[in-house]
């Protein structure tokens, strides 16, 4: 079975082909220059239509993350880590953390990430991060 | 404290809670519905508002007999019976209706009649969240714990007796489903479920309902139990249907604050002003952000609050006083269970009485911490 993936919305298009595309866009308001996430069609700060969007450096930190042991029908395997990471750009979203061992002596609040790309079924690609460091110990 | 702003006059849990598989959620909707109206010496023809969670208001309307004036559906998670108790007061006062029914039932562990909880794969949730393995409550609600824990200096322990201290509790109450004593090291031993949160320190998963009643502080003598007026409510949102990553400060969420300054506000009290309090405790380290959030603690302080035993049988601040979701009962949505047990330590009816309440503050989340409800009750009046 293969991971349940998003299905995407007329607002989220342009996101998710940028991530097909190996691009994490996120936004900001032209008005205010306010950088947001979710993608949407105006600014959440302040409510202006005209907004940019632009490619993350795909640099961020572990905020905090659970190591879910719990099976889900979809996913192959458990345990896995659930994360939020925090953007260079000062974001914060929902990923995972891969090519490290699922366990809380490797993944460590604060590790550096960098994006990368999983696919999940023809289509559907999801951006996940990696630690930066090639010698991170655990790294698989 | 201000005058009070209408009065809660019936109030009841479904006949049986816990396991009840011979009852659908919507026979747990009626069921504490009319344990509620009996407490009130209402009948169903009396009600011409009414309000529910986890059901669509007409559907309970229908069911009971009920023919309301006004309804309210709103639907955001476990604090929704807070915003009904809140959307009423406000529609008593503006006169679209006098006597106002809230009930809640959930079939959340026999699963006869439950609501279907399937991931709409492309709303918020399902395309930023959900992909990348959230597995229910325990996957979202405790995202921000692990840094909560490093910032804050709170160990594994710390948080593990926060179930402890929820047992002392549950050991008096004769409807709760976990009563058996617990120590430290048997939750930190128990089945891990999503690191750091081990079995022990997840809520229960059970079937139940509630009810109360709502009318107008005036005519609120004239039913047959003393009336419970409410002082106050607030209630506040800040992210997306269990969306904790993208709430301002995970650790010291505003929302909760923004709702604790504004229900002590309405009350006209402050947080030692508060006898007891109802802190909704999904897992353990859900009542560390809201003691702190509304205020009883500063931000950091609320593991060792709960440490020295001041959330305890006997302790300054008796929270939780039926051992809450953790050990008490949780059907999915617990909001109302907190009011209720406000509301019978308000009445002197509680199975581990709080000696002299006065003031009771119930809190819940909703939707994990997407929304939040405050209530500030008491037994004082005018």
């Amino acid at each position: 079975m293969l991971k349940i993936g998003p299905q995407i919305t007329p607002e989220t298009e342009s996101f998710w082909v940028g991530v097909q595309n190996g691009e994490f866009k996120l936004q900001n308001c032209k008005d205010c220059s306010k950088i947001f996430f979710p993608p949407r069609f105006f600014c959440p700060s302040c409510g202006d239509r005209n907004v940019n969007s632009f490619a993350a450096s795909g640099k961020g930190v572990i905020y905090s993350y659970v190591i879910n042991h719990r099976p889900r029908p979809d996913w192959p395997d458990e345990p896995y880590c659930v994360a939020i990471v925090e953007l260079e750009e000062g974001i914060r979203l929902v990923s995972n953390i891969v090519n490290i061992e699922q366990t809380p002596d490797h993944i460590q609040i604060g590790m550096p990430v960098k994006l990368c790309f999983e696919k999940i079924s023809e289509g559907i690609v999801l951006p996940v991060f990696e630690p930066v460091d090639d010698n991170v110990a655990g790294r698989n | 404290m201000r005058k009070p702003l209408a009065a809660i006059v019936g109030a009841a849990e479904s006949t049986k809670i816990g396991l009840v598989p011979d009852m659908s959620s919507l026979g747990l909707h009626a069921d504490a519905a009319l344990n509620a109206l009996r407490d009130a010496g209402l009948k169903p023809h009396d009600i011409d508002g009414i309000a529910c969670t986890d059901a669509n208001p007409a559907d309970v309307a229908f069911y009971l007999g009920i023919k309301p004036d006004w309804m309210d559906g709103t639907n955001v998670g476990g604090c929704a019976p807070i915003l009904h108790l809140q959307n009423a007061v406000a529609a008593i006062a503006a006169g679209y209706c006098k006597t106002v029914l809230i009930t809640h039932g959930e079939s959340g562990r026999s699963r006869q009649g439950a609501q279907l909880r399937i991931p709409n794969p492309s709303d918020l949730n399902g395309q930023f969240d959900f992909p990348f393995g959230y597995n229910g409550a325990i996957t979202s609600f405790t995202l921000p714990a692990m840094r909560y824990m490093k910032e804050c200096g709170v160990s594994e322990e710390k948080l593990a007796k926060v179930a402890v201290v929820s047992r002392e509790w549950s050991a008096k109450n004769s409807r709760a489903f976990a009563r058996d004593p617990i120590t430290i090291d048997q939750v930190l031993e128990s089945r891990m479920i999503a690191y750091p949160f081990r079995k022990l320190m997840c809520c229960l998963v059970t079937d139940g309902g509630g009810a109360f009643i709502v009318t107008s502080v005036d005519r609120a003598k004239d039913f047959p139990k003393p009336p419970v007026y409410v002082q106050g409510c607030a209630s506040a949102a800040e992210s997306y249907f269990t969306g904790p990553a993208y709430v301002g400060d995970p650790l010291y969420p505003e929302l909760i604050r923004r709702a604790g300054k504004n229900v002590f506000q309405a009350a006209g009290l402050k947080n030692s002003d508060i006898d007891h309090a109802m802190i909704y405790d999904a897992f353990v380290h859900t009542p560390l952000w809201a003691l702190e959030g509304l205020g009883f603690v500063k931000f950091g302080e609320a593991a060792d609050f709960i440490w020295d035993g001041n959330t305890a049988p006997n302790g300054s601040l008796p929270m939780n006083s039926t051992g809450g979701g953790l050990s008490y009962t949780h059907t999915g949505h617990y909001g109302m269970f907190a009011v209720l047990e406000s509301i019978r330590q308000l009445r002197g009816e509680a199975e581990a009485q709080v000696p002299g309440v006065q003031t009771s503050l119930a809190f819940a989340y909703g939707n994990v911490l997407s929304a939040v409800g405050a209530t500030i009750l008491s037994n004082v009046g005018e």
